[in-house]
């Protein structure tokens, strides 16, 4: 290695031994010996937490004292430490890029048994670093601006939450919402668990806060159409359809309803699940927000056929709210960073079709009961069966589409605490005798056990079993007319049949059906449920590993409201603090093009996933957006004349580092 | 023998005794599909449940020796007709698959008995050759003619879906209904497709074991179903064999033809009584006169 090209090489290696973590399994005394003895190595040291105070401070001390000018740290995985002890490095003077870690405890002490193997692989893997970190180079990390607005995808409880908490720090927000109204799933639950607060009363101010705020621009029945752009600095594109209303026209008297030319509802009423009937011209429900209507265009008479007498119109004549000839538009709107809380969707219990949903009448899901025990749903709050009966029996049946390996094996995390609300409600509205049927019950949270114990001590039977069927087939005249739940009481190891008027599914929570185009638009990833996935499972759970787009509430993963409300205030705070800081520093392992080598052969340009690569064609040669690129060396492999080259990933660096591995101590 | 018998036959214990119109039917149906069909040579009892619950080692080694005489011929789809058959070799390829003392043994008595290794034999129910192979379509173009307005329950038994699902689904199997509808029977929604006939209860706790096959028929007979349609000569010969019995018991006028499916589905696509094995039914026998009779003038054409 000569000095000549590189300055004059002083490398100080640092070994940790994590507590125990490294210790016990890597003889860290005697790498560290073994370190010291490699070309370039003024300095080699073991130490018991390098990530602590004082860790740093003997890496800051050797820079300062010994004159150290490249450090490599054997640790922990770089996800977790590099930025620590590159700011070690920065604060003692050093350019923090001379810092090179190797991972002798996910790649090594924690895979392996086998002492005396796992130290001679943390010796090989200190060496390639030794060899490679000579050759490192001082970079610069770049700034670029953050655009200080903020989107919010999706307009439930953790967007509402999420949209208010950046809104009341003085940014401006736009909320998208694709259904004619904000609220989500949550404006369709009747109680709250454990405390049984009603729903719609603690969600409703916070929309109407939402429609009120000056800094939110809300667009309901609109949906995100193409992302473009980078952290700091997203293009969107947000398609707003057509509701053949004009928003800032209706004042959501509603005479237009009344007077639509069908006399009586006829089409599914969506938020209560087709449990009711609405009209073609509908509002979603009273608190709806923005409070305006919206005209179905696959049931108006006027939008499938133009021959209607449009008396809706005439209702609304002074106004002039309705517009049948109302066209989608486009906006296109410039944000700093983007919170996606697009939700979730109930599992669909016909794919389990020994449970009888769609097929037995008085088989509901959780989401239809929400409906039918609250007050100003379909039957007024009513329990009463598809065929009219107040049921004297009701068995809740828990796992439908949850922890089970032919549908979905998660566990959904509400349904326990959803049912037991729900067998409450349902005793208390009806006096019925109540069934919950549970593989285990899962009341983790504060309040929630004690909940539980409430339920039973109501006098909720708990039967310990997965149904195997229900049925209506009667085995004996006290079964006749009745469902029947067939379960093996994995508790008295009998297999019963008990007799119900009613059965409720507890649906398990699933990712959205474009949950996939969703992920794409906005280059996110999804973990293998489907569900987005977070920068880390435990200290970033809703930053994505997309710079400036943050997740929240159950696009993330199955969660309760408390959950879910959080998780979008720590997004907000993300997305608020970028805007405050203003700018965002980009790790400088980008790539760039050797002009005087480029030939112009334009292979690299399709192939960059960010769109970074571009072809000046005034010069004929390649160009690469450092602000885009990701430093994924798609372009630099592809490249055929090797003129594009990568910061922290150059050949030298490359080469020296296999040669390190390879080279057997 | 040619290698060129797409399927090979195993017929087990019970089609070459009381289940044997299942046989005449099958190779009568086989035979009217153009389908190549031969029974295996030398084949051995499949052990059925019973010795599956004593040994499964052993029970599987005795499985194991039809799978590999199958082997031998090059033909690739062993056909089981009967429920408990298919099921015990289906459960042995599994155990050997999965379980690599039960296959270590296997591999050292099939070798002791100079018979070839097990791979890629194909264990298949007539269900499932019926409905994969054929097809609902073909039977439907293949029906020559419908037993109209005859109403129908399809019955599975506990074995042919269960666990596996290759024959149908294991939760909702229609496959059945499916056949039937295409070769002219109007089928009854019936909700006890895969529930237990007693199996060899009917000969050991005998009252238990009449008592399932009331339930059976009763539910049938309460969808308003004329007969029954089974693909197991266990379930066909118990439900068959003790209607007499159940209505001295239970005074309820139950005489209801039971058939296997294949005897449908040939009747449909041509065969005649004797060689679909219906003269041999116990119960429901005024029903299969009338129905099965053939007179020319009588018949309906399609």
């Amino acid at each position: 290695m000569s000095e000549q090209r590189n300055g004059h090489v002083r490398i100080g290696v640092y070994i940790c031994h994590c507590g125990a973590n490294i210790a016990d399994t890597v003889d860290v005394k005697a790498v560290a010996e073994y370190a010291a003895t490699l070309p370039g190595v003024v300095i080699s040291r073991e130490y018991k937490y390098m990530c602590s105070d004082p860790g740093q401070e003997l890496i800051q001390k050797d820079i300062e004292e010994h004159a150290i000018n490249r450090v490599v740290v054997a640790a922990c995985s770089p996800t977790l430490h590099e930025n620590t002890f590159r700011g070690a490095a920065e604060r003692a003077g050093l350019n923090p890029f001379f810092v090179q870690m190797v991972n002798i405890r996910e790649h090594d002490s924690w895979v392996h048994s086998d002492r005396e193997a796992a130290t001679v692989k943390a010796k090989d893997l200190v060496r390639a670093a030794v060899m490679r970190v000579y050759f490192h180079k001082p970079l610069e990390k770049r700034r670029v601006p953050i655009h200080p607005e903020v989107l919010v995808v999706g307009g439930g409880i953790a967007g509402i939450h999420a949209a208010l908490t950046v809104a009341n720090s003085g940014k401006r927000v736009y909320l998208v919402e694709r259904e004619p109204t904000i609220g989500g799933h949550m404006a369709q639950y009747d109680k709250t668990f454990p405390t049984l607060d009603c729903a719609a009363c603690i969600l409703t101010p916070k929309m109407s806060a939402v429609r009120a705020h000056p800094n939110i621009t809300l667009w309901t029945y609109s949906e995100v159409v193409s992302v473009d752009g980078s952290v700091g600095d997203y293009k969107v594109v947000v398609k707003r359809k057509p509701r053949y209303v004009h928003e800032d026209l209706c004042v959501g008297c509603l005479q237009c309803i009344e007077t639509c030319v069908y006399k009586d509802s006829k089409f599914d009423d969506e938020f209560n699940l087709g449990l009711s009937k609405r009209k073609p011209i509908y509002i979603p429900f009273a608190q709806a927000t923005p409070k305006v209507v919206v005209i179905d265009p696959d049931a108006c008479i006027q939008l499938k056929t133009g021959k209607c007498k449009k008396s809706c119109m005439e209702a609304c004549v002074e106004r002039g709210a309705i517009d049948f000839a109302q066209k989608e538009t486009y906006e296109e709107i410039h944000v700093g960073s983007i919170i996606i809380a697009t939700g979730f969707q109930t599992f669909d219990p016909r794919r389990m079709p020994q449970y009888g949903y769609g097929k037995y009448p008085n088989v509901y899901n959780t989401l239809e009961v929400e409906r039918l025990v609250n007050a100003s749903g379909p039957t007024s709050g009513q329990v009463i069966t598809r065929d009219g009966r107040v049921p004297k029996s009701v068995g809740i049946v828990l796992c439908v589409g949850s922890r089970d390996e032919n549908t979905n094996r998660w566990c959904s995390r509400v349904c326990c605490m959803t049912s037991l609300k729900l067998a409450h409600l349902i005793k208390e509205h009806t006096g019925a005798e109540v069934y919950i049927f549970y593989i285990d019950m899962r009341a983790a949270g504060k309040g929630y056990e004690e909940f539980y114990q409430r339920v039973l001590n109501e006098g909720v039977h708990f039967i310990r079993g997965r149904v195997a069927e229900i049925t209506d087939w009667a085995l004996d005249p006290s079964e006749a007319g009745k469902l029947v739940a067939r379960v093996e009481d994995t508790n008295t190891g009998f297999v019963r049949r008990i007799p119900l008027d009613m059965v409720v599914l507890a649906v398990g929570l699933e990712p959205q059906p474009d949950a996939h185009e969703v992920q794409r638009m906005f280059g996110i990833s999804c973990s293998l449920d489907g569900f987005f996935l977070e920068k880390h499972p435990k200290l970033a759970p809703a930053p994505t590993y997309t710079d400036g787009i943050f997740i929240a509430g159950l696009c993330h993963g199955p969660k309760d409201i408390p959950d879910t409300v959080m998780q979008a205030g720590y997004a907000a705070a993300e997305a608020i603090a970028l805007a405050d800081t203003g700018f965002f520093e980009l790790e400088p392992n980008t790539a760039y093009v050797v002009e005087e080598e480029c030939s112009g052969c334009k292979t690299c340009v399709p192939l960059c996933p960010y769109q970074a690569v571009t072809f000046n064609e005034e010069k004929q040669k390649a160009f690469i957006n450092e602000v885009l690129c990701k430093g994924c060396g798609t372009c630099v492999a592809a490249c055929p004349s090797g003129s594009i080259k990568q910061n922290l990933f150059e050949d030298e660096e490359i080469y020296s580092e296999i040669e390190g591995v390879l080279a057997y101590a | 023998m040619e290698p060129s018998a797409k399927y090979l036959y195993y017929p087990g214990c019970s089609l070459k005794g009381t289940g044997i119109a299942y046989e005449e039917s099958l190779l009568t149906t086989f035979r009217l599909l153009e389908l190549p069909i031969k029974e295996l040579p030398d084949w051995n009892c499949c052990g059925a449940t019973n010795y599956m619950s004593v040994s499964e080692t052993s029970a599987t080694l005795l499985a194991a020796r039809n799978l590999a005489l199958a082997r031998q011929t090059g033909s690739r789809d062993l056909l089981a007709p009967c429920n408990a058959c298919y099921l015990t070799l289906r459960k042995s390829q599994e155990l050997v698959a999965h379980y690599p003392k039960i296959a270590h043994e296997v591999e050292q008595f099939l070798e002791q008995a100079g018979l070839p290794r097990l791979d890629s034999v194909r264990v298949r129910h007539v269900l499932e050759v019926l409905y994969t192979d054929v097809g609902v379509e073909r039977l439907r173009e293949l029906t020559v003619r419908r037993l109209q307005g005859v109403r129908m329950a399809s019955y599975y038994g506990c074995q042919a879906v269960r666990p596996y699902g290759e024959v149908d689904d294991p939760h909702e199997p229609t496959r059945m209904d499916q056949i039937l509808k295409a070769v002219g029977v109007d089928v009854v929604e019936y909700n006890l497709k895969t529930k237990c006939c007693g199996g060899a209860l009917t000969g050991t706790i005998h009252d238990v074991g009449v008592r399932l096959n009331y339930i059976l028929l009763k539910e049938a007979m309460r969808q308003g179903a004329q007969a029954i349609v089974t693909i197991c000569p266990l379930c066909q010969f118990n439900l068959d064999a003790y209607q007499a019995e159940i209505r001295k018991q239970t005074g309820e006028p139950i005489d209801m033809p039971i058939f296997y499916l294949t005897q449908i589905v040939g009747w449909a696509l041509g065969g005649d009584v004797r060689e679909l094995g219906l003269h041999r039914a116990i119960s429901g026998k005024k029903l299969i006169e009338q129905w099965f009779t053939v007179k020319k003038e009588a018949e309906t054409y399609v």
